[in-house]
């Protein structure tokens, strides 16, 4: 979710010259480990801060991290667009990804050996997936890391047996498959509306985070960012602005 | 007293470079120490750092590298493996290379074809590795895939030809210099006595060389293990262990590249990333003593020292 | 007729191992030159589509569009601060080693063995270094000191990162200048001291002077080499994405190295991103052969310059 930071930071510097946004890269967890270590005022999150992360930054900065909501993701599983694949459930998934399934052809693919394509420890998207897909178990140590959701499209792009999985912004040049909670749900296709109304499986909020109540210039961009002209880079960088009506 | 002031500044200045080395040791050891002295356990006082297989629910061990799980597992088996299998495959396809192009520049082409040849491989070597790192990515991997059939696009292999991009020209640097520096009248000699120029090359002329070409080799493996951004790049950074060279690979420099930045300051991760950066600077620390060592001597042969 | 035709046969038979030699050897050579026109080739004809004045001074926008003024401004700034400091530590410790220390001194000997290491160290292991020297112990210290406590300078930024590729690019200007003071012959020296001078004024109105190509040479060699890295300067200041140029050497900056790697792998849209990529790879690869260029034009008219002295 890097590229929103930036499309954000753009957008603000532009109605605000004198604000200094820095984007610093790298996943979820580098931007946190900035925010406990000092580092950074504002971060953002792919996934909810976990407990230890939380007390870490109380320990050491002494406030609490307060969260705020601002845009929903899909999770898109990506496979080649030459895949015959076009749908798969989440235990399936997850059974690939673990390395219990080694070959497309006993989800239903082309006899050929699955390539993996995964996110570095440090993302979110890594995070989550771990999380919700492969219920904590660790990923098959045959899946590349690479370093941010594009290099995975990209790999998958460039590799007709490869599978990836990333934000739905990235879907540029693989296909998306549509995914079953489980082997009797529907399979539901990722978008704007599936992910509103909660019926695909795997989506998310994105958030940011700030070390105590955001104030001054943190408060000023995060109050940007929730507002409509934030919203709307979401819009054009491909993720989901947030529902309206009450705030969640 | 002027004089002595001055003496004494340029001393001082000049002591920062033992005092760089002495940082590098003391800050790296610091982070890293308590992971090798014994201290460092995780919560459950497991061994943090693991180099025997884990065993698997289905009965079967594997090497993990997977320093977010719970319990976080930090077997470096797979990062040591990873980056001694890319070096070897670099070092394999440089070496050849280098040397054979050394014995061409020094040997047996022109004055004027070595002027042209020497300074342009040299230019090779300003490459910054970012760009290779680029070029085998974007490039080189869809022609090594198609020329291999690789199981994985990004693998051991491209990852290998990268880096022997930048490996190349030290081999054949060190090399030819090592050749140069074989005596005049060692080559006269030989001829004198009737043997042919293959044969003054490679019984006179090459074995006299060979502590240099050796050292160069040493130094080229050097150089290869602690390149990041090449291999960060173009190797899949999948914790295999595997002999393949079609497979994915990760090595100990893109590990910290792809991880230092995400940890907490002081935490177990960080200290572990610590101590790979120890093992790296020790391995190349010795390594490249004993490269010097030998072009010292041949410098001081050649007169340039 | 007929024995001549034989002898030259003779002779052929006998040259066969060293054309086949030659042949050879003269095939890696021209593999390695390959390897290297491919990659430069490649990358000129891919980033000479678009290269403009308007994608050299020019922002970025998102990955896909605008273009690259942050990160030649960060480089330049980063290369700049790092030559303000190896490049006066690199030429006064050659001055010693070369004018001052006894052949043989231990120190000597030593300095020499830690600068050829320095030069081996890897460099992610630099970025290790500045990230637990100097981020997290000087910078915490001086705002322990200065700041009570408020992060200011415990935070990878501008300063951090350029003296972490001083200390990285040091050895370059070393050895570039020692060279270049050992080519100054003796008698000059020599005929300073006679005429009364003390060998302080020897060194810096006589010695140095000579020795300036080499000195120029060193700087150029190190600022091609520290604007290539990234190992380095990962964690200890680059930044991803940044609305303004840095003012403070407490910034964080954009860097072309890093810009290359964030195109490479963190574009949401490949196709429309490699323009830029390549046009940024071009850039960086224009400005460090242009010094790596000019080094050895440099080089090799000082060596002709002393020669022709002798």
């Amino acid at each position: 979710m890097v590229i929103l930071g930036q499309r954000w930071a753009e957008g603000y510097a532009k109605g605000d010259p004198t604000a200094v946004v820095q984007v610093t890269g790298g996943g979820t967890g580098t931007g946190i480990a900035a925010l406990i270590n000092g580092s950074t005022d504002v971060c953002e999150a792919s996934r909810p801060m976990t407990g230890r992360e939380r007390e870490d930054l109380l320990a050491k900065r002494g406030v609490p991290a307060v969260e705020t909501k601002v845009a929903l993701d899909a999770l898109g599983v990506y496979v080649n667009a030459e895949n015959p694949i076009e749908e798969i459930s989440i235990p399936a998934l997850a059974r690939i990804y673990l390395g219990e399934v080694s070959n497309w052809r006993e989800v239903g693919g082309p006899s050929h050996v699955v390539i993996l394509y995964g996110r570095e420890n440090n993302s979110g998207t890594y995070g989550y997936f771990k999380d919700r897909v492969l219920d904590g178990k660790d990923f098959a140590p045959s899946t590349q890391s690479l370093g941010g959701t594009a290099a995975v499209a990209n790999a998958v792009k460039g590799d007709a047996f490869g599978i990836g999985y990333g934000g739905i912004a990235y879907l540029e040049g693989v296909k998306a498959l549509r995914v079953r909670k489980d082997d009797r749900a529907p399979a539901i296709a990722p978008s704007f509306a599936s992910t509103q109304d909660g019926s695909y499986p795997m989506s998310r909020f994105l958030y940011l985070y700030t070390a105590g109540e955001a104030a001054g210039d943190s408060k000023k961009f995060i109050d940007w960012v929730t507002g409509p002209e934030g919203q709307k880079v979401i819009a054009d960088v491909g993720y989901y602005p947030l529902p309206k009506g009450p705030p969640l | 007293m002027g004089e002595k002031c001055a003496e004494f500044a340029l001393r001082a200045v000049a002591v920062t470079s033992i005092a760089a080395i002495v940082l590098i040791v003391a800050f790296i050891a610091r982070e890293a120490l308590p992971v090798f002295a014994g201290t460092g356990v995780t919560e459950g006082g497991e061994p943090l750092i693991l180099l025997t297989p884990t065993p698997l629910p289905d009965g079967s061990e594997q090497f993990l590298w997977q320093p977010v799980s719970q319990p976080p597992k930090f077997n470096i088996v797979p990062l040591v493996v990873g980056s001694l299998k890319v070096t070897l495959v670099s070092l394999l396809i440089a070496a050849p290379l280098g040397i054979a192009a050394a014995i061409y520049v020094s040997e047996l082409c022109g004055k004027r074809q070595r002027e042209l040849i020497k300074p342009t491989i040299e230019l090779l070597a300003g490459i910054p590795s970012v760009v290779v790192g680029f070029f085998a990515l974007i490039v080189l991997a869809t022609w090594v895939q198609r020329a291999f059939g690789t199981e994985h696009r990004l693998n051991t292999l491209l990852a290998g030809i990268g880096l022997a991009m930048a490996v190349c020209p030290v081999i054949f640097t060190v090399s030819e210099d090592a050749l140069q520096a074989v005596p005049r009248t060692y080559r006269t000699a030989a001829l004198a006595l009737g043997s042919d120029r293959v044969q003054m090359i490679a019984r006179v002329v090459v074995p006299a060389a060979l502590p240099g070409i050796l050292a160069s080799l040493v130094l080229g493996f050097g150089r290869a293990i602690g390149e990041t951004m090449i291999v960060l790049l173009a190797s899949g950074n999948a914790s295999l262990v595997s002999g393949s060279l079609g497979l994915s690979t990760r090595t100990i420099t893109a590990t910290i590249a792809q991880e230092l930045g995400e940890v907490v300051v002081g935490s177990a991760h960080y200290r572990v990333l610590f101590s790979l950066g120890a093992i790296l600077f020790a391995s190349t620390f010795v390594l490249n003593s004993a490269g010097e060592r030998v072009i010292h001597g041949l410098r001081k042969k050649l007169g340039t020292a | 007729m007929r024995s001549q035709a034989l002898e030259l046969r003779r002779e052929a038979r006998a040259r066969a191992p060293e054309i086949a030699l030659t042949v050879a050897t003269a095939t890696a050579t021209a593999l390695i030159l390959l390897a290297l026109v491919i990659l430069l080739f490649d990358i000129a004809a891919e980033g000479a589509k678009v290269i403009s004045w308007k994608f050299l001074s020019s922002s970025p926008h998102g990955l896909t569009g605008g273009g690259i003024l942050p990160a030649i401004v960060g480089t330049v700034a980063l290369t700049l601060l790092m030559t303000v400091a190896a490049v006066p530590a690199g030429v006064a410790t050659a001055i010693y080693l070369t004018e001052y220390a006894p052949a043989e001194s231990k120190l000597a000997r030593t300095i020499r063995v830690c600068i050829a290491n320095l030069a081996g160290v890897p460099s992610i292991v630099f970025g290790l270094f500045g990230l637990g020297f100097f981020v997290s112990t000087v910078g915490k210290g001086i705002d322990r000191a200065f700041y009570d406590g408020r992060i200011v300078y415990a935070t990878p930024s501008l300063i951090w990162a350029s003296l972490t590729l001083a200390i990285l690019t040091m050895p370059v200007v070393v050895v570039a200048t020692e060279e270049a003071l050992r080519a100054v012959p003796r008698e000059i020296r020599d005929a300073s001291l006679a005429l009364g001078a003390t060998k302080l004024q020897t060194v810096v109105k006589v010695v140095v002077p000579e020795a300036l190509g080499g000195v120029l040479t060193g700087a150029i060699l190190a600022i091609s080499r520290g604007a290539g890295e990234v190992a380095p300067i990962m964690f200890t200041g680059v930044a991803y994405f940044l609305t303004v140029l840095p003012s403070h050497v407490n910034d964080q900056f954009m860097s072309l190295s890093y810009h290359v790697y964030v195109l490479a792998t963190q574009s949401p849209n490949v196709d429309k991103t490699k323009p830029i990529l390549y046009g940024t790879v071009l850039t960086l690869l224009g400005l460090t052969f242009l010094l790596n260029l000019a080094a050895v034009i440099l080089r090799a008219k000082t060596r002709g310059k002393v020669h022709a002295g002798e």
